[in-house]
């Protein structure tokens, strides 16, 4: 009974999930990288979870050890109730599909776009003849607003937009519940950058897709997501409602990720303030002892240094970790 | 001692009374910046004209393919071998460095006019030392032609732009540094003879938001403290709306609008504009679908022949499909060209005389 209700209320449950690569830093001499360190979310059905941080923060990791591009060194990963592993992971992959943030070389540039999309369909036996399998690759098209005319034509014939569309048709092919999205709108042009997030809108409410919708831009997060977590060198430091998040930060490092976004608006930008934090991210390779954050925070007491904080509920679902704040 | 004198100068607000009064350090006028391709005549450049005033932080935004960076490289002249400025004036203090010999324009570059790229990897040499680099520039267009002395000075410069142990640091290889520090040492490079100009093409894409917001800081910091102009080049709105003064818009290489921050921003008077700050995510928009630009960037080996914009604007007139709009000025004194500011101001007389008659 309590197996069903819980399988009925999260699509993805994530529990402590690692990734650790091995790098060589002497001749016999291997230390792990720690790139993903105790990572745990969940998402509901057609919700949109945002993941934000920056370049080397274990963003896109996350949503490629999900899907078992790389294999996970620890941790759980619940798909609609079921445990992912080595073994299903291949079935599961119809459920769960990936869209990749450069479009131009997430496609096959020797494959036109119908076989592009009709990939997916190949490897799953999603068709029982060639006429289905061509009509349902124009339908696809259409949802994702690409001309019938289209189909016969490579994939370097088209812009940077309308690849980013054929990558996420190929996504759609299987008609999947979850898609992970590792910053799809990153390398696009800005005028291009709307029609492809309302295009993610549109296909959430018409197809209930939920999204992992991984990115660097806070303000594209904080408008395609209903929830967004805040990750820093591998763990999450804070979790909430995108608007609770925006208005009420808590962790220092989402304050200053905040308060350093430049905002389209002169006579904002005059007023506010930003917090520059100073120095860089440290090499994951050398980890400061305790929180990750500590060095570059202003409020890093002792306890700071000696023990990691996990993440606490601050109300209404709003995690932060944090010893300080 | 001559030395001294120069780093004094560094520190020291410039005389913005004396200087801001002649008003424009950089004028160009109607440039005209074409690549002779296999497939054709690339007009990426076509008709531009702006000013830069003294000590001021000009925006110049737009998407790839709008002409903003070959704008920079034109000024510079460092376009790729295809390129040539066609037509035009870019008038540096009043003479036109379009006419300028090989031996002027080296002395102009570094000296009175620097770049800095986007992205600082490829634009450092990854096989000499931060210090060598920075020597280099130094002890060809500076007076500190030792090598002790230049060095001195790169450390200088290296502290000068935060870079923390400037001494250690010049010792190194970019590929030691992080993006936020190779970005700072290509500013400190860039700063090396106190150029009047500094063009920063996209300066701070590559990098990190909170590394953003600590360079754009620096530069803001730099500009203040050294009296130097800067055109700074980005499809960011959010960066343009930060930093600058003044703001140039971009598109298929033509200035679509050019006007304050303010204006810009708050009454844009060219579709193109409003159309790029209705497309963005913004704190107000969040609950709100975006609206974004229908269409897909220009091809520039076939431009329209009118306005430039024409085929992905929502009111476009008949008007627009054969002819280039002229720039025009708003009622609030920033330009714009655009037909429809000249339907409206005609419509606006028409009815103002119907009232007086």
């Amino acid at each position: 009974m309590a197996e069903e209700k819980k399988k009925s209320e999260y699509l993805v449950e994530v529990k402590d999930l690692k990734e650790y690569f091995p790098v060589k830093t002497g001749f016999f001499q291997t230390v792990p990288l720690k790139a993903v360190d105790g990572v745990s979310f969940n998402i509901k059905p057609g919700e949109t979870l945002g993941l934000v941080g920056e370049s080397g923060c274990g963003k896109t990791t996350v949503g490629r050890t999900l899907l078992h591009l790389y294999k996970p060194t620890g941790g759980e990963f619940y798909f609609d109730g079921e445990l992912v592993t080595d073994k299903n992971i291949h079935s599961l992959r119809k459920e769960m599909q990936m869209v990749f943030q450069d479009p131009y070389s997430s496609l096959n540039p020797r494959m036109t776009v119908e076989d592009i999309i009709g990939e997916p369909l190949d490897i799953h036996k999603l068709y029982t003849s060639k006429g289905e399998r061509h009509d349902k690759i124009m339908h696809l098209m259409e949802l994702v607003g690409l001309n019938a005319e289209h189909a016969t034509r490579y994939a370097h014939e088209f812009s940077g937009g309308q690849r980013q569309r054929i990558g996420i048709a190929r996504a759609l092919a299987v008609d999947p519940k979850f898609i992970v999205c590792d910053e799809p709108v990153s390398a696009l042009d800005v005028s291009i950058q709307a029609q492809v997030i309302n295009m993610f809108e549109e296909l959430q409410e018409k197809l209930g897709v939920a999204y992992l919708f991984i990115a660097h831009d806070l303000l594209v997060v904080h408008h395609i997501s209903k929830r967004i977590a805040v990750m820093y060198l591998g763990r999450i430091v804070e979790i909430a409602d995108a608007d609770e998040l925006n208005e009420h930060p808590i962790h220092p490092y989402t304050l200053s990720l905040l308060s350093a976004v430049p905002v389209p608006d002169p006579k904002t930008a005059r007023e506010s303030k930003r917090i520059v934090l100073e120095g860089d991210i440290p090499s994951p390779l050398h980890m400061p002892s305790g929180c990750p954050f500590r060095t570059r925070c202003r409020f890093a007491t002792e306890k700071c240094a000696k023990e990691c904080p996990g993440l606490t509920d601050r109300g209404n679902g709003h995690m932060v970790a944090c010893w300080v704040k | 001692m001559s030395e001294e004198k120069v780093i004094t100068n560094i520190n020291e607000t410039p005389d913005s009374g004396a200087a801001g009064a002649e008003g424009n350090v950089l004028e160009v006028k109607d440039l005209h910046t074409s690549f002779f391709t296999d497939s054709g005549e690339v007009q990426a450049v076509n008709g531009v004209s702006f000013n830069l005033g003294r000590g001021k932080i000009l925006g110049v935004v737009g998407e790839s393919g709008s002409g903003k960076s070959v704008t920079a490289y034109s000024i510079m002249q460092i376009l790729a071998s295809t390129g040539k400025v066609v037509k035009g004036e870019i008038l540096f203090n009043g003479e036109n460095i379009l006419n300028y010999n090989k031996k002027q324009m080296d002395e102009f570059r570094g000296e009175k006019c620097s770049i800095i790229f986007q992205d600082p990897m490829t634009s450092l040499n990854p096989t000499f030392t931060v210090g060598w680099q920075l020597r280099e520039a130094l002890r060809l267009h500076t007076q500190y032609k030792t090598r002790a002395a230049a060095n001195r000075r790169a450390v200088e410069l290296l502290e000068m732009v935060g870079v923390n142990e400037p001494e250690s640091r010049i010792k190194q290889y970019p590929f030691e540094l992080s993006g936020g520090m190779r970005q700072r040492v290509m500013i400190a490079m860039a700063l090396a003879c106190e150029p009047d100009i500094l063009i920063a093409d996209e300066p701070t894409t590559a990098l990190d938001v909170t590394i953003q917001a600590q360079i754009l800081e620096l530069m803001k910091d730099l500009q203040k403290k050294l009296g130097m102009a800067i055109i700074l080049v980005t499809h960011d709105l959010g960066v343009i709306a930060s930093m600058c003064d003044e703001i140039i818009v971009m598109y298929g290489g033509r200035v679509c609008e050019r006007g304050t921050a303010d204006d810009i921003f708050y009454h844009p008077c060219h579709e193109y504009t409003k159309g790029l700050l209705r497309s963005i995510p913004n704190v107000d928009n969040m609950k709100e679908k975006l609206v974004p630009i229908g269409g897909s960037p220009i091809n520039m080996l076939a431009m329209p022949k009118g306005c430039a914009f024409c085929p992905r604007c929502e009111n476009a007139l008949k008007v627009c499909l054969d002819q280039e709009p002229e720039e025009l000025q708003m009622p609030d004194g920033h330009y714009a060209a655009c037909w429809l500011n000249v339907k409206k101001a005609y419509e606006e007389e028409k009815t103002a005389g119907k009232g007086e008659a």
